[in-house]
């Protein structure tokens, strides 16, 4: 197969305009001219417009074709991305629909990120807008390097060449400071098809192509990067004489007997076989998906790349990112949330938000969160290092997705710019006395008791009494309060979402060194979030984090009121506090739920450490606790 | 207007590398998943894309047909023979307590029948088996709402679809992630057409029922459709008469439900042509679409593939 005459043949592209620039019109009609209307559906159009538009006579709606949902036409715009389909004899194509409405940005990322080209339009009455800026900055964030400018309902302004030539001329140096390569504009008139598929005699003075020409006569897919790179989608093993990764080839070219390298590792192998339903080929290209069979047995699995072994892909775990927020939640800085890229899902967080851009002027902004729509420039760190290409020479390789951990929803795309020097720098240090070392000299099992609740709960009173009992027990324990590392460590941290989130990390990590150290460590912390108490819990071994929820109604809190807080929040003297203003996620499935309901806080300490009896125990046979 | 011409095909090696794609993707991140298995054409060039995906594996999935007694017994005949093949195991469903019912077309009309014996019989397997992914072979240019579906279509617990909360997809990289209880629907043919499907069937000489080849068959003029007699259950309303005429199918289901079109297309070279010729979308023949307007939707919501 060759994949570049490949190429040609289908072409993937974006539709994008402001509400009411007639877009849904101009897409119903190129599929109209391109014959791809059947009868019983142009029936069905000539009676829905009829009944939509009784004043327009036999007038088709064009529109009608193409917008589909429900929802959509009650609100008589297009809310979602719709794929449409269709051909002439030169050319497939698949057109993605992206709505012009200001809140679904979201949706035009998602229509221009596997779209090789874009159809911008424009209303000539009222020329630029700023969604126009808008539409043509996300494109190009999204990679897209050729646009076809429209501009529409040119019968509206008498046909007036002028006003073609002052839009078009002002569209052609936008795309310039926004690095699109290519613009081609047109006139139209998208209800009377001309310019569509067919020229205009409304519009004499244009001569240039049609819209159909220019879409038939574009280059297909973006420039990629020349390496071969093929992240393994699936490891094939039907017996012990096969073995071979199946994958999508996203870059370059691979050849039988070409040494690869398995990455993020070093390991280097060669290709034995490309194997094919329909026979092994002797090389491969981008696009394809292939299984390959390698010269010896290796440890690779799915997520890892594998790529031409002289010019293999950069590997780190820290980079510069852009990234579109689609989350109804803003993103929280420090969250962990899941990063898939190519095949591969890591832990991610976003360590800092460099800027925020305004897509309508592309001006930096400073932002503490990104919120629904909202584009920022960030650096993202990864717990585990990956293969990765900038987005701009490897879509695949430099694209990601970041999913939020309790819901799973798809939270933000993301492009990779390039990785941060500080990754290659820092590394681990090997330590010969371990954790296990450390904690079996002191006689015991270092454990995490992780205390959370409401305010109020009890969480400190519990802690410091089974810390007592512990310590009696002859265990080395340390008590970390919320409220005293606030005072020191968290001394610049306050009660926003975005504060409460570095709070945790930080006690968590500290609690993580001193577990590390061979401590039974007790965290008396709100910690309200379940993402975070999620994360911390990540930080340790099987085992070693019981999360113990200290559950006292609000109301019974509230009613003890120990510091007088809830006075004051209620007064409205304190904002963001959990459980008034703020939230608090209740654990799904803790360790130990401590129901404090007419209970004295000696029982429940008493309870707790009966509770741990087995996890406190000395493993008898476990060589690793050993002294 | 211009002349319909079929498109050219190169096309086609870039729409398998995307569904091939899809299916490995699908196995690599779910636990139990499964392909539904309707026996049309749709569903051969699904079956073919799944053994290629995996070869040479055999198909780490098994397919589910979900048997409303009412499809033709060439479909049946079709089925039983794909399962004698022996590389992919082949599940059959059916709504017991719809057969209980008594449950019928004819009787019950379109709705009732679909509903029971397809949405719901298709939340029973899925619930009995607790297959958390099912594949399917709905393309985006069917109908007007499946053109917003996405690739990866995330269910929740009760099986139901919110077009208003989709998961954004970008790239080829799916958010294959869900709690217990959820599931996903996948369409490996989301970017392929009607003619995408045939022009592949020819290129790869995959088999596919005979129905959609026209011959001389027994059909009954009803409602604006052409209906076959296909067995006894098949009841004549006063006035109607079995006439026999050159027909064929472009879209297979309950042959109650399925209107054939009269054609003369006994090849695949004919068939192709003829759609290229075509007037009129491939949908139009089945009974259950022709409730009022973006019904499809509603059905979807509810479960319905």
């Amino acid at each position: 197969m060759d994949a570049a005459a490949n190429s040609q043949s289908l072409l993937r592209f974006i539709t994008c305009g402001s509400v009411d620039d007639g877009k849904s019109t101009l897409l119903g009609r190129l599929l109209y001219d391109a014959g791809m209307v059947p009868d019983d559906q142009l029936a069905a159009l000539a009676r829905d417009s009829r009944k939509l538009h009784a004043e327009a006579g036999d007038a088709l709606d064009f529109a009608l074709l193409t917008d589909g949902l429900d929802a959509e036409r009650e609100q008589g715009i297009t809310i979602d991305v719709a794929y449409r389909y269709f051909h002439t004899a030169r050319r497939s194509f698949i057109v993605a629909d992206c709505p012009g409405h200001e809140q679904y940005t979201r949706n035009m990322a998602t229509g221009a990120s596997n779209a090789e080209l874009a159809v911008v339009l424009v209303d000539a009455r009222k020329g630029l807008l700023p969604q126009t800026r808008r539409h043509t900055y996300i494109c190009s964030l999204l990679g897209i390097r050729q646009v076809v400018l429209a501009v529409n309902k040119m019968d509206l302004v008498g046909c007036d060449e002028t006003v073609y030539r002052e839009i078009s001329e002002a569209y052609l140096q936008l795309a310039q400071t926004l690095g699109i390569a290519k613009v081609d504009c047109l006139p139209v008139i998208a209800p009377g098809g001309d310019n569509v598929g067919t020229p205009s005699a409304r519009l004499p003075w244009y001569q240039g192509p049609t819209l159909l020409d220019l879409l038939e006569a574009a280059d297909a897919a973006p420039a990629q990067a020349a390496d071969f790179r093929m992240p393994v989608q699936w490891v094939n093993r039907p017996d012990h004489t096969f073995r071979g990764y199946a994958g999508t080839i996203c870059g370059g070219r691979v050849r039988k007997g070409d040494e690869v390298v398995v990455q993020p590792g070093v390991t280097r192998a060669r290709i034995a076989r490309i194997v094919t339903a329909d026979g092994d080929l002797d090389s491969a290209g981008e696009g394809q998906a292939v299984t390959l069979c390698l010269d010896r047995e290796l440890d690779a699995s799915r997520g890892d790349v594998i790529a031409d072994a002289l010019r293999p892909a950069p590997v780190a775990d820290q980079f510069a990112c852009h990234l579109v927020w689609l989350g109804d939640n803003a993103l929280l800085p420090n969250r962990t949330y899941a990063l898939k890229i190519g095949t591969r899902t890591v832990n991610a967080r976003v360590m800092a938000i460099k800027h925020k851009v305004d897509v309508n002027t592309q001006a930096k902004l400073a932002a503490r969160h990104l919120a629904l729509n909202e584009v920022g420039y960030c650096t993202v760190g990864l717990d585990e290092a990956i293969a990765f290409e900038p987005y701009a020479t490897n879509r695949t390789l430099g694209g990601f997705i970041l999913i939020d951990r309790q819901t799973n929803a798809t939270v933000a795309c993301g492009m990779l710019d390039f990785a941060l020097k500080r990754a290659a720098n820092v590394h681990w240090q090997h330590v010969d006395v371990d954790k296990a070392v450390r904690g079996g000299s002191m006689g015991q099992r270092p454990l995490c008791l992780w205390f959370t609740g409401l305010s109020g709960a009890g969480k400190s009173t519990i802690a410091n009494l089974v810390e007592k009992r512990l310590h009696a027990q002859g265990h080395h324990t340390y008590l970390l309060d919320g409220d005293n590392v606030r005072h020191g460590i968290n001394k610049d941290l306050g009660f926003t979402p975005e504060d409460r989130v570095e709070n945790i990390r930080r006690i968590g990590e500290v609690a993580h060194l001193m577990v590390d150290a061979g401590l039974i460590v007790l965290v008396s912390a709100i910690s309200p979030y379940r993402s975070e108490r999620r994360s911390v819990r990540e930080l340790f071994d099987a085992g070693e984090f019981v999360e113990v929820f200290v559950d006292t109604p609000l109301a019974e809190c509230e009613q003890r009121d120990p510091k007088g807080l809830y006075r004051k929040a209620r007064a409205g003297e304190i904002r963001n506090f959990t459980g008034i203003d703020a939230p608090y996620e209740v654990p799904e499935a803790p360790e130990v739920h401590l129901h404090t309901a007419g209970l004295r806080a000696e029982q429940l300490a008493e309870q707790l450490v009966a509770q741990l009896v087995e996890r406190l125990a000395m493993p008898a046979h476990d060589d690793g606790y050993a002294i | 207007m211009n002349a319909r011409l079929a498109p050219r095909t190169d096309h086609l090696d870039e729409l398998e590398a995307e569904s091939i794609h899809i299916f490995r993707e699908v196995a690599a991140s779910f636990r139990r998943p499964v392909m539904l298995y309707s026996i049309g054409k749709d569903s051969s060039v699904l079956l073919h894309l799944l053994r290629k995906a995996f070869y040479p594996a055999k198909p780490p999935l098994p397919l589910l047909h979900v048997d409303t007694t009412w499809k033709f017994r060439e479909m049946i005949a079709f089925r039983d023979q794909v399962a004698a093949q022996g590389d992919v195991e082949v599940l059959v469903h059916v709504n017991p307590d719809g057969v209980r019912q008594g449950i019928s077309p004819l009787v019950h009309g379109a709705t009732v029948h679909t509903d029971v014996m397809k949405t719901q019989a298709l939340k029973q397997a899925l619930d009995q088996y607790k297959f958390d992914a099912a594949i399917g072979g709905a393309r985006r240019d069917e109908e007007k709402s499946r053109a917003k579906e996405r690739v990866f279509s995330f269910r929740n617990a009760q099986h139901r679809w919110d077009p208003k909360h989709q998961r954004p997809e970008f790239w080829h990289t799916y958010n294959t992630q869900i709690r217990q209880g959820e599931s996903v629907r996948v369409f490996p043919l989301s970017n392929w057409t009607e003619m995408d499907v045939w022009q592949y069937i020819r290129r790869e000489g995959i088999p596919v029922v005979p129905l959609y080849f026209a011959k001389p068959r027994p059909v009954v003029a009803r409602d604006g459709a052409l209906i076959m007699v296909d067995d006894e259950r098949f009841t004549l309303r006063e006035g109607e008469r079995i006439e026999t005429r050159m027909v064929r199918f472009r879209t297979l289901g309950c042959y109650p439900l399925t209107g054939a079109v009269e054609s003369t297309a006994a090849t695949l070279d004919e068939i192709i042509q003829e759609m290229a010729d075509s007037r009129s979308s491939e949908r139009q023949g089945r009974v259950i679409d022709q409730d009022p307007s973006a019904s499809m939707e509603r059905k979807k919501q509810e479960g319905y593939f």
